[in-house]
């Protein structure tokens, strides 16, 4: 099919960010603000059709576009979308449109360069999802890091140039090593940049085990996996809200996806001999650091904990190697960008008005803001993984998965239930109910309109996708069960 | 007949959305309305299906595929039969009495279209959980009955002790849902199926299948019934995860009836009951089940007798029927439990309802030791409480003598291990039972009123939104023995929708017992039979001896408490459990999650090695800086160094 709807998905919103750049000054805030959405929306409508156009019973990809980009390296302007990507991508769209809306007031300052920062970024996620060759693919991984690296550093809190001087060299740490497996992998392929001819090589295992550790090194410090975790928070904390949705909802993302597009299908053989460490580091996450997030102070580090221990549930369900484990594990990533983006927008409501992102500021928020409770219970809820919420879905799947291969998989993993409540509705406590605890408190005003919007919107997804998650899981099908089929067969030469 | 099952749920659902978005803008007159319209029409559909199921015509169906995932069908539908149009009917109409009564309960409380929001939410929820064909929707609704609990637990939200008993509420069940989710994977993972008539079609043949682990080898499906029992225990609030029920009573009042007594605590009682096909096939489980249900039902009964908050009371008692309930289970006399679960569903909720309309009257005062007299005051609130507390105490004719008679002889005839245990359990039982209800009964209704001047002076019958459902639901206490104790004996009544094994059907053996004697009805066989044996005389005893206290002798039970000195005080303290869990579980999480922030995160991964490595490159490029100085003479003075060094390694390689 001849379509060039991911180049303009791709290329639309970097170009719309160039042109709100070009509004200037904080002057015509206004009009960058209204071209933002604008464009925003424009975008999250042309991605629809990658839904409703998508053919769900082929795991081949879709959308295809090729060019030839760099002849002498033989490297390709590839992309396609399969069942992997596509709802990534649609993920994606969503939220920039939410994070338009969450960014209209609070943000004051240098607002064009803050609107033109999301959409580029916006554009540069949608590449990576959908790039099919490795140097683009490469191009877009390092891209997003900048505008990401400029939201914390010029919106970010005090303590910011700590915090993104840490996430950018962990990240570009990991994928320094990725680009050198590239390398190994063009020149095992006879000069072929392809993702989609890495997945045919056949490679022997010591290299399958480098190539996998490698890959690995990027991915996980992108998912976060534990021990390399400990840039999140601190990102989160100094992060502006609309910084700490995206990176929670989609960039997180980034790391699940390396793992299912590079090193399931390219290693087959070190994924299934590493599986033991990739299982055991996953349940250290999500138990240890459920602990770590029960005796957080910030709401900000508390959620960013949670998320890091909610991730642990996406890499058990790859590595567990069947398609419940593996649907559940894009299940949660897609959940985990609704409710997580939730509850950081739902702190910066609080951070708004008061200034603190601390818990003991707050108690009895419930009084004065009925309505903002309602949304922080419901999001909490589905963060502690209530069924009929998104955040049921995918644990439940991977608990389903992880049990068919080994009971103390999904024993361990189980705990969350505990664990997961016990930090979520301790937070709430403390903050939502009890009594209202300073004048502050007593004054606060409840959510606007425009609030009521972009919760409402999430809450919405929440729902729907915790009541029928069946047309997502669906779509992706076929691909997982190709993914599947490619992880049994040996890659040995 | 598809359009009712679907609408009856549903239009508790829409009413409860109505309310809660809507709220302010119908009105407080509006949003009762709404709701009660919507669970009304919920009872009159579920006696449709009732009357409809009793001719026969049974339902198993699905709705939609929630999601398809590795060739498994995880789908949302309905099973109607004979055991879930019981639960059907019990749900709404104990919902319905309990919206009504809250008109007047709720009458000055700021959150009243919230609260119409919740229990009409919590009605779909329960219906959703009953009405359930397979195990998957069973947890949805369980969560969720489980989420409405906590809302309204923490319905007073600035309330301290309101917000920290929700939570745990909430925790304690996670800790039985733990064990509920892993049974669902268990059996996912046996049977390949959620449904319950693939899987209870396939047990016998699953029955020797079996799972070794490091604690030895085990029967699969003695696992799955053992963890699918540990989420019963949780919502059903038995030994071991029972703390959280007595908590549960800082909710406002009718939910301590609706949600908290009649309908969702009973939740893990129906679930055994519905997988007896399974539990049938594991003595084991079954002995779990028996001597848990067993110690609850004893041990919870004589906190009772210590309790002085008169919400307290009726909270342990429930606690206390709810061990009865699962000793039933224990001994495959799964149609006595549900019985017992139906009767207690009405006289209990209005035993809570009326302790409300007391409560209300009194001023929300819940003392005991502040009340008294109050039977000349109040006489509907009275003389229905008064029945209440007869069924609760099992005298015949009222509706509880006869469910729990049929427990203690069900005991009675089984041989299965723990057996013997379990009936000096609930035939102790009884005494304390009738004792701790009639203490309530004499120190809240009769002897001198001992309030204070303000609150006497306003003391009245509670208006007659709030009698009228105590009234309504005193009836059944009464005839529901009468109406269906010979078809639950006979077996005629749950048909299929139970299986018992037949080595363990102990209610036709006890069925056999009553027919063939004295030639008279079964009922009055079983009244006759009741009043020659020891719990009739035991309930008796606990009736008179509590007059004696608390009417006649009134130094008497503080002179017993005293002698009894560390006992009473063990009792008094609830053995330790909540001080025990919270040092060890709450006080070692919180602890162990300091130590690994502090340690581990902070000071090994951040500390030593992220800053660590940034600390280490920083003191390398520090030194190779020295070097650096920008003098001529100094980098001159090296080269010549240099030079010397070159030139002596060439001349001494030659």
């Amino acid at each position: 099919m001849e379509s060039n709807l991911l180049s303009i998905l791709i290329w639309l919103p970097i170009l719309a960010g160039v042109l709100i750049l070009g509004t200037g000054g904080d002057e015509r805030a206004p009009l960058a603000r209204k071209l933002a959405l604008g464009f925003s929306i424009v975008v999250l409508i042309l991605s629809l059709p990658l839904w409703s156009g998508f053919d769900t019973t082929t795991a081949e990809m879709q959308f295809i576009e090729r060019a030839p980009w760099i002849h002498s390296f033989n490297v390709w302007y590839s992309l396609g979308i399969d069942g992997i990507s596509m709802p990534l991508i649609l993920l994606t769209t969503a939220l920039t449109v939410i994070v338009v809306i969450a960014g209209w007031e609070v943000i004051q300052e240098r607002v064009a360069q803050y609107m033109a920062a999301f959409l580029i970024m916006e554009g540069v996620m949608i590449g990576v999802f959908s790039a099919l060759d490795a140097v683009l693919f490469y191009v877009f991984w390092e891209a997003m890091l900048i505008p990401m690296f400029l939201i914390i550093g010029i919106w970010g809190g005090p303590n910011r140039i700590y915090a993104t001087i840490k996430f950018f060299l962990y990240t570009l740490l990991g994928s320094l090593l990725m680009l050198v497996a590239f390398l190994y992998l063009y020149n095992k392929s006879d000069g072929s940049f392809s993702i989609l001819d890495f997945h045919d090589l056949k490679i022997g295992l010591n290299a399958q085990i480098l190539i996998f550790l490698a890959f690995f090194t990027a991915f996980a410090v992108k998912v976060p996996m534990f021990p390399v975790h400990t840039w999140l928070p601190d990102a989160h904390v100094e992060a502006p809200t609309g910084g700490s949705v995206i990176l929670a909802a989609i960039m997180l993302k980034m790391g699940g996806y390396g793992f299912l597009r590079f090193n399931m299908p390219i290693t087959p053989d070190a994924s299934h001999e590493l599986a033991w460490f990739m299982i055991t580091l996953s349940l250290i996450a999500i138990v240890y650091i459920a602990l770590v997030a029960l005796v957080q102070g910030d709401m900000k580090k508390l959620i960013a904990y949670s998320s890091i221990s909610h991730m642990g549930f996406v890499t058990l369900g790859m590595f567990v190697f069947n398609s419940q484990g593996l649907e559940g594990a894009m299940m949660q990533m897609i959940s985990h960008g609704f409710i997580s983006g939730a509850l950081f927008l739902c702190v910066g409501v609080l951070y708004d008005r008061l200034h603190s992102r601390e818990i003991k500021t707050y108690s009895g928020v419930a009084t004065p803001m009925p309505v903002f409770a309602a949304f922080m219970v419901l999001f909490a809820m589905a963060n502690s993984g209530l069924p009929g919420t998104s955040g049921f879905v995918g644990e439940f799947l991977v608990i389903m998965g992880s049990f068919q291969v080994n009971a103390w998989f999904a024993i361990i993993a189980a705990l969350t239930l505990i664990f997961g409540a016990a930090y979520t509705l301790w937070m709430i406590k403390r903050v939502v109910y009890g009594a209202v605890v300073s004048d502050d408190v007593a004054a606060l005003k409840d959510v606007n309109q425009r609030e009521i919007l972009f919760l409402g919107l999430l809450a919405a997804m929440v729902l729907v996708v915790g009541i029928w998650p069946n047309p997502i899981l669906e779509v992706m099908h076929a691909t997982i069960d190709n993914l599947l089929q490619h992880t049994q067969i040996s890659k040995l030469p | 007949m598809k359009t009712i099952y679907l609408a009856i749920p549903m239009v508790c659902l829409i009413a409860s959305i109505v309310a809660g978005l809507f709220g302010k803008k119908i009105g407080r007159k509006g949003a009762h309305t709404v709701t009660i319209g919507g669970v009304a029409i919920a009872f009159i559909l579920s006696m449709v299906v009732y009357l409809d199921v009793r001719q026969g015509n049974l339902f198993n169906g699905a709705l939609y595929n929630w999601a398809i995932s590795g060739g498994v069908a995880m789908q949302i539908g309905f099973l109607i039969d004979q055991l879930t149009a019981t639960m059907m009917v019990v749900v709404t109409f104990v919902s319905l009495m309990v919206h009504i009564y809250t008109i007047g309960y709720m009458h000055d409380d700021p959150g009243y279209q919230r609260f119409f929001c919740y229990i009409s939410l919590f009605t779909f929820a329960m219906l959703m959980l009953v009405m359930s064909n397979n195990f998957l929707q069973l947890f949805f609704g369980w969560e969720a009955v489980g989420l409405v609990s906590y809302l309204l637990i923490g319905f007073w939200y600035e309330k301290d002790t309101a917000i920290f008993a929700n939570m745990k509420a909430f925790l304690v069940n996670r800790v039985g849902d733990f064990g509920f989710l892993l049974g669902l994977a268990a059996v996912l993972y046996v049977f390949g199926s959620l449904d319950y008539a693939t899987v209870f079609s396939a047990a016998d043949g699953a029955q020797d299948q079996t799972l070794i682990s490091i604690f030895g080898e085990w029967n699969w499906i003695t696992v799955i019934c053992l963890l699918l029992f540990v989420g019963a225990m949780g919502k059903s609030a038995q030994v071991p995860l029972h703390v959280w029920l007595p908590d549960s009573m800082e909710g406002p009042t009718p939910i301590s009836a609706l949600i908290h007594a009649a309908t969702m605590v009973t939740a893990g009682i129906f679930l055994v009951a519905r997988m007896s096909p399974l539990f049938e096939l594991s003595e084991t489980a079954l002995s779990v089940v028996l001597v848990i249900g067993a110690t609850t039902a004893i041990f919870m009964a004589l906190i009772g007798l210590v309790q002085n908050d008169i919400k307290r009371v009726v909270a342990y008692s429930t606690l206390s029927q709810l061990g009865y309930m699962t000793v039933a289970l224990g001994v495959s006399a799964y149609e006595v439990a549900i019985f017992h679960l139906g009767t207690h569903a009405f006289f209990k909720a209005l035993l809570f309802l009326g302790a409300g309309s007391v409560i209300i009257a009194m001023h929300h005062e819940q003392d005991m030791r502040k009340m008294g007299g109050l039977r000349a005051i109040m006489p509907i609130t009275y003389v229905t409480c008064f029945i209440g507390s007869l069924a609760l105490a099992g005298i015949p004719p009222f509706a509880g003598f006869f469910s729990k008679d049929a427990i203690i002889e069900s005991v009675h005839f089984s041989d299965i291990w723990g057996s013997s245990y379990a009936y000096i359990a609930v035939v102790l039982g009884v005494f304390v039972t009738a004792f701790y209800s009639f203490r309530l009964m004499f120190m809240t209704f009769h002897g001198n009123n001992r309030a204070d001047d303000h609150t006497r002076q306003h003391l009245d019958e509670s208006p007659a939104v709030v009698t009228w459902p105590l009234i309504l639901l005193a009836i059944p206490s009464v005839i529901a023995g009468f109406l269906f104790f010979e078809p639950v004996l006979s077996g005629s009544y749950f048909g299929d929708s139970i299986y018992v094994k037949p080595e363990h059907d102990v209610v036709a053996a006890l069925y056999e017992v009553y027919h063939g004697k004295h030639g008279v009805g079964l009922i009055f066989t079983a009244i006759l039979h009741g009043m020659m044996a020891p719990p009739f005389w035991l309930a008796l005893a606990g009736i008179g001896f509590a007059w004696y206290c608390y009417c006649k002798n009134t130094e008497l039970p503080g002179k017993i408490y005293n002698a009894l000195g560390p006992i009473s005080r063990i009792v008094e303290n609830k053995y330790g459990f909540d001080e025990f869990y919270q040092k060890v579980f709450s006080g070692g999480s919180l602890a162990l999650g300091r130590f690994l922030s502090k340690h581990a995160d902070a000071g090994l991964i951040d500390g030593i090695i992220v800053n660590g490595t940034a600390r280490t490159v920083r003191m390398f490029s520090g030194m190779m800086r020295e070097g650096q100085t920008g003098k001529t003479f100094h980098y001159a003075f090296a080269i010549i160094i240099g030079l010397f060094a070159l030139v002596t390694i060439f001349v001494w390689a030659r």
